[in-house]
């Protein structure tokens, strides 16, 4: 293994041939003709059929619980309660290729005593065929004594609140003390302050959770999972209780992720029904279990003061934060330190306090979603934005212009930005392409709306995140790429591929990646954070210079020239002034081969390590880097019913390099829909804890009914820390999309609806100057 | 347990002998005969996932009993078109970026396929209603609308290409 290898001076392609292109991506065909196998498409057999039995209540006290007639159903195989497991827990922190050591967050596997939420595990049941373990089901007897429990954030807090767990309700807690506040506030001539609430959202991809394991003839778990973490192998086995190297998890091409599978999902229940029965066993979620049985995007309320001059220099931001986190700890550490870094948004602020915490409810457990709690943030300093150009009579992009951050100004940590800030232009871009305003009549207004976001890509600094990745060339000239790169479907396995085939002159058809499986693939750590293509492009890219390297150094000697001279492109390696002397790569390669030369690499890339930031003040290096972009939004508003229709959605982001356009308009495209999805239609509704939008006909994810063609616009500052100057796309893609469609709908209506989402019922009750009706969620 | 009785499916041309309880759904039923390329997504006819034609008309399997199509003409994506030799549709969606994920795709090619068996020159509203059934979190929809659209095109001019 190597670190960032030495290579010799091959001069580097100075027009790109791969990338940059929008090819088809290498995953496309096989899913449009129906021969791509996902994770649930895997079967063996004398295969095992699973259910999870959960708690109907929120919270309990386990106070019976019988199996006895479960297990006595004829076609049973196995039931598994707390009872039968080893006194071990599941780790729930921060997965991925990191040594460090994780924070007090594990929580128990199947429920010993105490129900913290509805639906939490009783029992994994395994049978024969899925009706029979759906008939075992109905025959446990759980006898629940419903205790005292809390459903809001704010209650949560209040002395003599239920505690969920442990000592206190505060899970988590982050701030930021920068610049001198008072201070800041004193010079402002206007203060804004508004509170702003974001709601429960579910993840939604379309296919369950589902996996598939069994015990090898070594003694080895495999799990073949729908995850975007690979690495969780290691929880598996430290839930299990056995070393790390007897787990081996293999993924699959993934049906949607959006940080709903970095989560452990299937895979601790599949080992222990694997091993106790020692037949394979598959557990497949439906979709009511997939709906309660995984964490959702936090809710936020969110406080903020803001002071500005005349001339719309802010000059104080104070931010308060709280989070619901539900009844366990998971990624609400991270989520609240995202949206804290995140809390002035691409804007320089001097003088900045934030406080946040996370605090645990009977609600279901919130961890990762696309955003990471930085979508919060943004939810609320865009709305703030707006509200102050409006109390300034200034022009709201206007005002934007004079704050935005510009590479070298210090961030809410206090650590430069290093690349590109194209916010300015991405704006301006976005706003522009909404054209002429669209004309109506009657009840109908028309609003716009604009939000710009800093949004990191790359995992936390301190967590010291590498990625490995190896590249080889087989000998009739074809290209084997090998990385544990999980793909959930934005095409990072392609983007591997397409970055390959350009450091060694040839197409993508020349290239196959191999993905995903613990054993096999060099581990490249998680498919999250806006990191896949950061992290495991480097390391594919490293990997390949080196082979490539020691490829030209050959083709000089043959073609009699210096290494330098020599291109690569087309399948073809020739001398670069005189394209004429040539020889064919694959040729090439079978000289190199018969010589001996080592033609494969396994490369590491490591992100910038950091210290942890100071607890008191949360100075310091956080992430490797940010993106920045910009989404406008043209809304018409129905003022009689309320109707909301989004006419025109435009993204606009520098990505650092596209390496492939069409993939990052995808990206933008699918950002902008779930981002509507968020500020419009989408909610998880719990009353007491208890889920009540267990369906797609409750939970109303955007249909092609509701959504306008999205525009995307794709600038390339190629500043980034990423291959070939790339930056990021998968989050930054839907942080700023809910804000603006919030600031068009107040645009529109003159009234602002603070709470998300803003549903036609508030529109009319905004109107009539009513308060709306509180959400169904606690504490609203 | 419920009855079984031995039916006959006829699955992209081919019949299809097996014995099925009463209440196993067409999706079910597609799944174990080996049709993977039908997904389950909901099982409650909300998300579209598991869209097949039955004699050229897109509907959930999920939402259809297995004994009640016999002797239908039952098409899933798979049996539209190979890699080799795909159907226009799934060209266009390849080549344009519709999909992602691609767990909705086979469903929503279906359902784009449905539309221009019935309306050979759908406009906007028509391509938005047919696809209305069929959820997507990843695409957007936008360039699903183009590759349905580029697909109605090619038909309109005459040319399958």
């Amino acid at each position: 293994m190597t670190s960032i290898p030495e290579l010799p001076a091959a001069k580097p392609n100075v027009a790109w041939r791969q990338i940059g292109r929008p090819l088809e991506r290498t995953d496309a065909r096989g899913k449009a003709v129906g021969t791509t196998r996902y994770a649930g498409d895997y079967t063996m057999p004398n295969m095992l059929h699973v259910k999870v039995l959960r708690s109907t209540m929120a919270s309990a006290k386990l106070r019976r619980l019988d199996v006895t007639k479960a297990r006595a159903l004829p076609g049973v195989a196995c039931v598994l309660t707390a009872a039968e497991l080893p006194d071990r827990l599941a780790p729930t922190d921060i997965p991925g290729q990191t040594g460090r050591e994780r924070e007090k967050t594990d929580q128990q596997i199947l429920v010993r005593e105490r129900v913290r939420y509805f639906g939490e595990p009783l029992a994994l049941i395994a049978a024969e065929t899925k009706d029979i373990a759906e008939q075992a089901m109905a025959l446990v007897e759980a006898e629940l004594e419903p205790l005292a429990g809390v459903f809001d954030p704010i209650e949560a807090l209040k002395p003599g609140a239920p505690v969920v767990q442990g000592e206190g309700n505060v899970v988590a807690a982050q701030k930021i003390r920068k610049g001198d506040i008072a201070k800041g506030f004193a010079e402002a001539d206007l203060v804004i302050e508004n509170t702003f609430r974001t709601q429960f959202i579910e993840h939604a991809f379309l296919e369950p959770e589902v996996g598939l394991a069994w015990v090898d003839e070594s003694g080895v778990v495999n799990i073949r999972v729908s995850t975007q973490v690979i690495e969780h192998f290691r929880y598996v086995a430290d839930a299990l209780g056995v070393p790390h190297n007897r787990v081996r998890i293999m993924g699959a091409l993934v049906g949607g992720g959006f940080g709903g599978k970095e989560d452990v999902t299937v895979e601790i229940y599949l080992a222990l029904l694997a091993r106790a029965t020692g037949r394979p066993v598959r557990l497949e979620y439906s979709r009511e279990d997939s709906l309660v049985g995984h964490g959702k995007r936090h809710p936020f309320v969110m406080t903020y003061r803001t002071g500005v001059k005349k001339d719309g220099r802010i000059t104080a931001v104070e931010a308060r934060f709280i989070a619901d986190a539900g009844a366990y700890v998971f990624l609400s550490p991270y989520v609240l330190l995202y949206a804290v870094v995140a809390a002035p948004g691409p804007y320089r602020v001097d003088n900045l306090f934030v406080d946040a915490k996370a605090v645990a409810t009977n609600n279901m457990y919130t961890s990762a979603f696309r955003g990471f709690g930085a979508a919060q943030a943004c939810i609320a300093y865009e709305q703030q934005m707006d509200e102050a150009a409006k109390a300034l009579g200034m022009d709201r992009l206007e005002l934007r212009r004079r704050n935005y951050l510009r590479t070298g100004d210090k961030i809410s940590t206090g650590v430069p930005i290093r690349s590109a800030v194209w916010s300015d232009r991405c704006a301006e871009q976005a706003w522009a392409a909404l054209g002429e305003p669209t004309k109506v009549s009657g009840p109908v207004r028309i609003g716009r709306g604009l939000a710009a976001y800093q949004q990191s890509y790359g995992r936390i600094t301190w967590l010291h995140d590498t990625s490995e990745g190896w590249v080889g060339v087989e000998v009739d000239g074809t290209v084997i790429v090998r990385s544990g790169v999980t793909d959930i479907g934005a095409g990072q396995a392609s983007a591997l591929a397409q970055i390959v085939a350009e450091v060694l002159g040839v197409t993508l058809e020349d290239v196959v990646v191999y993905n995903s499986d613990s054993a096999v693939t060099p581990l490249a750590g998680t498919t999250t954070a806006t990191r896949a293509l950061y992290m495991t492009g480097n390391a594919i890219k490293l990997a390949a210079e080196a082979v490539r390297g020691r490829l030209v150094a050959r083709a000089a000697k043959e073609l009699g020239v210096e290494p330098g001279e020599v291109d690569m492109a087309s399948s073809r390696v020739f001398v670069a002034d005189h394209p004429e002397k040539s020889l064919s790569f694959a040729d090439l390669v079978k000289l190199a081969a018969a010589e001996g030369i080592h033609r494969s690499e396994l490369a590491m890339f490591r992100a910038p390590f950091s210290d942890k930031i100071d607890p008191e003040t949360g100075q310091g290096q956080v992430h490797p880097d940010y993106a920045f972009g910009a989404h406008a939004i043209e809304v018409a508003v129905d003022t009689e019913t309320g109707e909301i229709t989004v006419l025109k959605s435009v993204g606009a982001h520098d990505v650092g390099q596209a390496i492939n356009p069409a993939a990052v308009e995808g990206q933008i495209e699918g950002g902008a829909v779930q981002g509507q999805g968020y500020a419009l239609s989408e909610e998880m509704i719990y009353r007491e804890g208890r889920l009540m939008t267990p369906s797609f006909s409750e939970y109303l994810i955007p249909t092609a009914m509701d959504v306008p063609p999205v525009k995307s616009i794709i600038l390339e500052s190629r500043s980034g820390l990423g291959p070939f100057g790339a930056k990021g796309i998968g989050e930054p893609a839907l942080t700023p999309v809910a804000p603006a469609i919030a600031n068009a709908v107040a645009d529109a209506i003159g009234v602002r609806i603070p709470d998300l989402p803003i549903t036609p019922e508030k529109v009319v009750n905004a109107l009539r100057g009513r308060a709306s009706k509180p959400g169904h969620s606690a504490g609203r | 347990m419920s009855r079984e009785k031995i039916i006959v499916l006829e699955v992209n041309g081919r019949r299809h002998l097996k014995a099925f309880p009463a209440h196993r759904t067409l999706l079910e039923a597609l799944r174990e005969l080996g049709f993977f390329d039908v997904k389950c997504g909901c099982e409650k006819g909300d998300c579209g996932a598991c869209a097949v034609l039955v004699d050229g008309e897109a509907v959930d399997s999920c939402l259809t009993l297995a004994w009640t199509v016999e002797g239908r003409a039952i098409t899933t994506a798979a049996g539209l078109g190979t890699a080799e030799n795909p159907h226009p549709l799934q060209d266009a969606y390849a080549k344009l970026g519709a999909v992602q994920c691609g767990y909705c795709t086979p469903g929503l090619i279906i359902a784009s396929e449905s539309l221009l068996r019935a309306t050979s020159a759908p406009d906007d509203d028509d391509i938005r209603l047919a696809l209305s059934g069929n959820l997507c979190r990843c695409t957007g929809y936008t360039k699903v609308f183009e590759a349905v659209k580029e697909v109605a095109r090619g038909r309109a001019i005459g040319g399958r290409k």
